[in-house]
């Protein structure tokens, strides 16, 4: 483009000075020409560096985390995920397939190896070993906080080639640096944010490019390659249920739409009969697959496949087209008659599963607000609002439908495909706020589209413009034909302008997307949640490390087999950095048992005594923001313990802990409220204590009340330990006083 | 027969003086307090045989021997400097007959044999870990921490002693009890036994004193110091602490309440935090334990030395412990040092933390690799083994010297030093290592894009694809002539342009003649590669628009030449500049034009 400019520029020249413009033109046509003698090549250059730039960019974005904390572990799962990973990496894999835990779900236990997704673990111990392998000496949990920045840079090379597939190489591009620093990826892939979601964005998004390829091109590789994309995807995160029923979904759409092809047939059947029989080597997948109502629509299609197939076949014997009409209406009928029998028979008999609580809540975004408060006591699991998808997605939110536009406008079985894939996540996105990570992906690769090519119409219209342009001022030079020349400059240059300057609008708004990206990256999404930090009164940073504290102290200074109750979102941290035995955690596969946790947190202190006795209860945690003002703390989450509890135990009456409807801590708090065992622990010799200048002592800055309750006793137990922050409270069951 | 030094932290050191002379011997016994201040007692000891007497013995309990940190005897030199690392004397573990079952001897060689009468001064320091005992165990939060010692107010020998006396120093004043016999004296915090004179060997008589003590006993179980040097110019150490609180087991609740508030008085046991003096110029410091990094540190220094004030987690109480790892860089020639061919590491044995008593210290020196010829020299008897490491790029290991030693005190704290010989062209195997590496991936990659890797050389899809490929070279020719073509149209004006500025039509003649040649050369080879590319079926789909670049091309070159010969032509005639330019407008025009449309052309093609 510019190279085209200066020429234009040196021709208009050309009047005044002939001599001196003409060596410019020179210049210009000559570096012009050496640029071009190699285009294939200079844009393979091209493209490549700019994809080994993002896969790099994708990479550091997410090491704000480690600059600005420290290369560590982040949030709860994460901490699962860690410990089971250096398991397997110091036993080795059967033990690690073979593995009960008894240090989580006292009594209970938990069969780790039948209850998790191992890819995750095993993707990590792989890369560790083969680092080892190399001779580099680095630590399991190096390892483990860059697994997910890894496999974000993979994505971007995946979704590179997928734009490729569904629009054009330019897309491709476009789409990798979108992706590769998109907040609503990043938030789940920062270092040190070790969680599922991490590698399994990264398989989905490979499952679908691989799938669309196969489809372009009918080619079983791909299928095949695909179906392996789909195991990895099934043995690393249970979203694959999203991909078993979007693929199904697809391939009805294009049956529908009259776009069945061998090509489709060979992809379908090969992806789901190989991913469905590999997926089954997943012991926490099993036989899902054949026996769960979440499967039953890929199967369904399946067989709706071969019947098309079949009556392909026969209409193709057949010339008679009433006789094939009729054929083909017995045919359907009685197929989705053996369909419908066979699932109302499954189902009726138990064979199959109904749906999961789970995927209800997906499909109905209030169904487990009023059945399961455990799903819905997960804040991840809220209904997303409008400013996370801005926070998230940025312009990305108004480009998606621009995408989608040059989607319809342009329809394959690719575009199909994403168009889909952005449709379906997005709605899930807009139920739950975890899935907007789903979405990520679909809205990335949409927008690419807008963009590639909006840009791509933008700058042809420029060069096409600048071409003419140097044509009609040559014949401006040439004085012949003065009001040509008037009419050339009364259209061009306007559409011309008008190009420039949406060009440069979009190139603002793209640039806006990347500070944005940057500013949440570093400021919002790479806490370790683990430690807090704020600004203190100087502008200094102030670092709260109570969580570490309580945790070390609980690893160092407590029997090795002591039991600590606590609320289930820290019994993961508790395991893996106490190493110590939790009653329940975060895995809350036991509702029963989460539910006689919060019961004994919301009994008064002798009924939870007799709870915490026959738990064999050491030591009961509980986190506190009153001094420092942190708001997720147990009292904020208390209500969900009351509503978990009652669910299960009918003595526990949400009504009794509040007043008037109002969840209050102050005096005019429920008298239940002010002495159930988590007021207790809470506050216990908090009225003692000033926290703030000119408030009375016992004020609480997380819910800026004084507290209701300054007198608390307790008799049962007694305060082990509270962090310098006073955010974790540790306290130990006493044993029973002698009865003599 | 000795000076007495205690520490009054957790554990009890001795110093001991030994004066022997021929007839009244004589020595000295001092006793010091944490804050270092040391008493002096005396006593006789009588050495009565006739012959010469080359070693001393010195008897100890063993109970009291399983916590000796420190056995040291050097010749007394006065006050001013008792103690003198450089001329210590030799002292052996014995057992002689005879003597009582109970008692560890430990001989100490004197530099001459004693004569009858003769007289020798000698300084005994033995310095031992655990020799206070909290009493009462256990104790709350807001107590005060008792402890209690237990000694023999005659010093335990197999000599008869003249005189001696004991002095205990305390840290604080404050004597909850202890034991009086004949002879005792206190002053302020300082305790006095003695002198007694003429006491028969063997003389045992218990004293136990019961103080106040608020010092914290930090006691490490185990510490494992990793000393790695690199040739590359850095001596990384690592140190592993398992830490524990010593004194009274904390028992009941522990308030963070009052200990905020009350930090002296609810809390006076407990100990904040360790100061750590390391060398100067030391680098890279980290403080983490397993579960992170750990933000409570603090280092300041300047060119003497560098001091790191680390807080564990939390405040330890007694019987609280902890664990974490401290790790630093230090300047590789401030350590390593040569002789005679041989490297030898000069560094520190004990752990750089004050006042911290360690149980079992493990030293490992790991060397780099292809080390040989490793040999040892402690100032104090260590246990040794050796053992390898793998770390990064190694292929069979880097050679660990680890030397262990139980009771480790502050006055361990000296100079050892591993010999061993090292060849300077190992250091570079590592880098080469790693070029060899990329060098090989490269080569791979090279070999994957031009090794033709399809299974099948027969079937359709590569026939095709090879097709496609010939197909692309030629193009790819096509492309190039013309491109030569259009740099020759560009010669051709530059030699216009050179003909208006110099009137030199000659050179001008000259130019196109070369161009003219230059031109049909290049035709000739474009239509070599044309006729190729008619006979190929792939290219059936591009070859139209390739021939009409190839047509439009031509046209241009004519337009050229026309313009060329016209301009060429006015200036022979010499009709003016003007005139010439009416008539070549045109031509230019098209010349324009047409170029336009080739250089489109080109483009469309390279896009296909």
């Amino acid at each position: 483009m510019v190279g085209k400019t200066e020429s234009q520029n040196g021709a208009v020249k050309a009047t005044a000075a002939p001599a001196m413009n003409l060596e410019s033109d020179l210049f210009s046509n000559f570096s012009f020409k050496s640029f071009k003698l190699k285009t294939k090549q200079q844009e393979l250059l091209l493209r490549v560096s700019i994809l080994g730039l993002v896969y790099i960019l994708a990479f550091i974005t997410r090491l704000f985390s480690v600059l600005r904390y420290e290369s560590m572990i982040h949030e709860f799962d994460p901490y699962f995920n860690y410990r089971t990973t250096l398991f397997l990496t110091e036993k080795g894999f059967y033990e690690f397939w073979n593995w009960f835990d008894s240090e989580s779900w006292y009594p209970l236990g938990r069969i780790i190896g039948g209850t998790l997704y191992p890819g995750l673990m095993v993707t990590a111990a792989f890369i560790y070993w083969t680092l080892r392998f190399l001779r580099f000496a680095v630590h399991i949990r190096e390892v483990c906080v860059l697994t997910a920045p890894f496999f974000a840079s993979n994505t971007t090379v995946v979704a590179y080639f997928f734009g490729k597939e569904i629009w054009d190489s330019g897309a491709g591009l476009v789409a990798a640096a979108f992706i590769a620093i998109c907040p609503g990826y990043i938030s789940r892939s920062v270092a040190g944010s070790y969680d599922n979601e991490g590698v399994a964005i990264f398989a989905l998004l490979l499952t679908f490019y691989l799938f669309v390829k196969a489809v372009n091109t009918g080619s079983l590789a791909w299928a095949l390659a695909s179906a392996f994309g789909y195991f990895y995807m099934v043995s690393a995160w249970g979203g694959y249920v999203f991909i078993i029923n979007l693929i199904p979904l697809y391939v009805l759409v294009l049956l529908i739409t009259g776009r069945y092809s061998m090509r489709l047939y060979v992809a379908y059947n090969c992806m789901y009969v190989l991913g469905m029989l590999l997926a089954m080597q997943i012991r926490f997948v099993g036989f899902q697959h054949v026996q769960s109502g979440e499967h039953m629509a890929a199967m369904g299609v399946f067989f709706l496949m071969q019947v098309f197939y079949f009556l392909d076949w026969v209409k193709y014997m057949l010339s008679d087209t009433k006789l094939f009409q009729a054929f083909l209406r017995i045919t359907v009928t009685s197929a989705v008659a053996v369909g419908a029998l066979a699932l109302g028979v499954g189902t009726a008999s138990g064979y199959i599963s109904p749906w999961t609580g789970r995927f209800y809540s997906l499909l109905d975004p209030t169904y487990a607000k009023d059945n399961i408060p455990i799903i819905a006591s997960v804040s991840e699991h809220q209904p997303t609002a409008w400013s996370s998808f801005m926070f998230d997605f940025h312009i990305l939110l108004f480009l998606f439908p621009a995408g989608l536009y040059f989607c319809f406008k342009k329809l394959s079985d690719a575009t199909i495909f994403i168009v889909m894939y952005g449709l379906t996540s997005m709605y899930f996105a807009g139920v739950m706020v975890r899935l907007i990570l789903v979405a990520t992906p679909a809205v990335c690769l949409i927008s690419a589209i807008a963009v590639s090519a909006t840009i791509k119409n933008l700058t042809s219209l420029l060069r096409t413009k600048s071409k003419t342009a140097v044509a009609g001022s040559s014949k401006g030079t040439g004085g012949s034909k003065a009001s040509s020349k008037a009419s050339f400059d009364q259209s061009q240059p306007f559409q011309k302008n008008g190009a420039i300057a949406l060009l440069l609008g979009a190139f603002y708004l793209l640039s806006k997307y990347a500070t944005h990206c940057t500013w949440v990256t570093s400021e919002a999404y790479s806490s370790p949640s683990i430690v807090l930090a704020a600004r203190g009164a100087h502008g200094n940073r102030v670092i709260f490390d109570d969580y570490r504290e309580a945790y070390f102290w609980l690893r160092q200074n407590t029997p090795p087999d002591a039991k600590v109750m606590s609320w289930w979102d820290y019994g993961y941290q508790i395991t893996a950095m106490g190493n110590r035995t939790v009653i329940v955690d975060n895995n809350t596969w036991n509702n029963t048992h989460i539910a006689t946790v919060g019961r004994a947190m919301s009994s008064y202190e002798d009924e939870a005594y007799e709870i915490m006795r026959s738990l064999d209860v050491d030591y009961v945690l509980v986190v506190f923001g009153g001094v420092t003002g942190y708001s997720s703390d147990d009292i904020n989450k208390f209500l969900w313990m009351v509503r978990i509890g009652g669910g299960v135990f009918p003595v526990i009456k949400e009504p009794d802990y509040l007043v008037n409807g109002d969840y209050r801590v102050d005096k005019g708090a429920a008298p239940k409220m002010l002495n159930c065992l988590m007021y207790k622990l809470s506050y216990y010799r908090f009225g003692e204590l000033v926290t703030e200048y000119g408030k009375p002592p016992g004020y609480d800055r997380a819910r800026g009340v004084e507290i209701g309750n300054k007198d608390i006793k307790l008799e049962h137990l007694e305060e082990a330990f509270t962090t310098s922050n006073w955010i974790v409270r540790i306290y130990k069951v006493k044993p029973p006083n002698n009865r003599w | 027969m000795g000076v007495r030094r205690k520490m009054a932290l957790r554990f009890d050191l001795i110093i001991f003086t030994i004066l022997l002379f021929a007839s009244p011997v004589l020595s000295d016994l001092i006793l010091s307090k944490v804050d270092r201040r040391i008493d002096l007692t005396s006593q006789i000891v009588e050495n009565e045989g006739s012959e010469p007497v080359s070693e001393v013995l010195l008897a100890f309990p063993d109970l009291q021997v399983k916590d000796l940190a420190l056995l040291k005897a050097s010749p007394h030199e006065g006050k001013g400097k008792v103690k003198s690392l450089s001329a210590s004397l030799p002292v052996e573990n014995v057992k002689p007959n005879g003597m009582p079952a109970a008692l560890t001897f430990y001989a100490v060689k004197l530099p001459k044999a004693l004569g009858k009468g003769d007289s020798y001064t000698f300084d005994v320091l033995a310095v031992f870990a655990h020799a206070l005992r909290p009493f009462p165990e256990k104790i709350t939060q807001a107590d005060i921490q008792l402890v209690v010692f237990q000694e023999s107010a005659f010093y335990l020998t197999p000599y008869v002693v003249k005189v001696q006396s004991l002095s205990v120093k305390l840290p604080e004043s404050r004597i909850e009890s202890y034991t009086k016999l004949e002879n005792t004296k206190i002053h302020g915090s300082e305790i006095k036994y003695g002198p007694y004179e003429n006491l028969p060997s063997f003389s045992y008589s218990p004293i136990v004193v019961h103080f106040e003590s608020n010092q914290p006993f930090a006691v490490a179980q185990e510490v494992v110091r990793e000393i790695e040097i690199s040739h590359w110019g850095n001596v990384q150490v690592t140190e592993h602490y398992k830490l524990v609180h010593g004194g009274a087991q904390n028992k009941g609740e522990f308030s963070r309440l009052d200990y905020q508030a009350r930090p002296t008085i609810r809390g006076a046991s407990a100990f904040k935090y360790l100061i750590a003096k390391m060398p100067p110029r030391v680098h890279s410091v980290y403080y983490r334990d397993e579960i992170g990094n750990i933000s409570t540190s603090n280092l300041w220094g300047d060119s003497k030395k560098t001091e790191l004030l680390i807080e564990p987690r939390y405040p330890l109480f007694g019987g609280w412990r902890t664990a974490f790892t401290i790790g630093y860089g230090l300047p590789l020639k401030d350590f390593l040092f040569e002789l005679e061919g041989n490297r030898f590491l000069n560094i520190t044995f004990g752990s750089p933390m004050n006042e911290l008593v360690i149980d079992n210290l493990i030293v490992k020196v790991v060397l780099p690799e292809g080390s040989g010829d490793i040999s040892v020299s402690a100032p104090f008897p260590v246990n040794q083994w050796e053992e390898t490491k793998l770390s990064h790029l190694d292929l069979t290991g880097r050679p660990v010297v680890v030397l262990q030693k139980t009771n480790v005190v502050p006055e361990h704290n000296q100079f050892f030093q591993v010999y061993y010989k090292f060849s300077k062209l190992s250091m570079l195997r590592e880098p080469f290592m790693l070029i060899f590496g990329f060098f090989s991936l490269f080569v791979a990659g090279i070999v994957y894009m031009h090794v033709d890797m399809s299974i099948s050389k027969s079937s359709a899809a590569y026939l095709a694809r090879l097709q496609w490929d010939e197909v692309q070279a030629a193009i790819q020719q096509v492309e190039n002539v013309i491109n030569r073509c259009l740099t020759t149209h560009d010669k051709l004006e530059a030699s216009l342009r050179d003909l208006s500025r110099t009137g030199d039509v000659q050179a001008c003649k000259a130019a196109r003649k070369a161009a003219d040649g230059l031109l049909k050369e290049l035709s000739k080879e474009l239509k070599l590669v044309l006729s190729f590319l008619q006979s190929s079926s792939a290219a059936s789909q591009i070859l139209p628009k390739v021939e009409e670049l190839v047509a439009k091309e031509k046209d241009l070159q004519e337009k050229v030449m026309a313009k060329h010969s016209t301009v060429v032509d006015c200036y022979e005639k010499k009709t003016g500049i003007r005139d010439s330019e009416n008539r070549v407008a045109a031509q230019q025009q098209k010349i324009t034009a047409l170029r336009q449309e080739v250089e489109n052309l080109l483009e469309l093609i390279d896009e296909i």
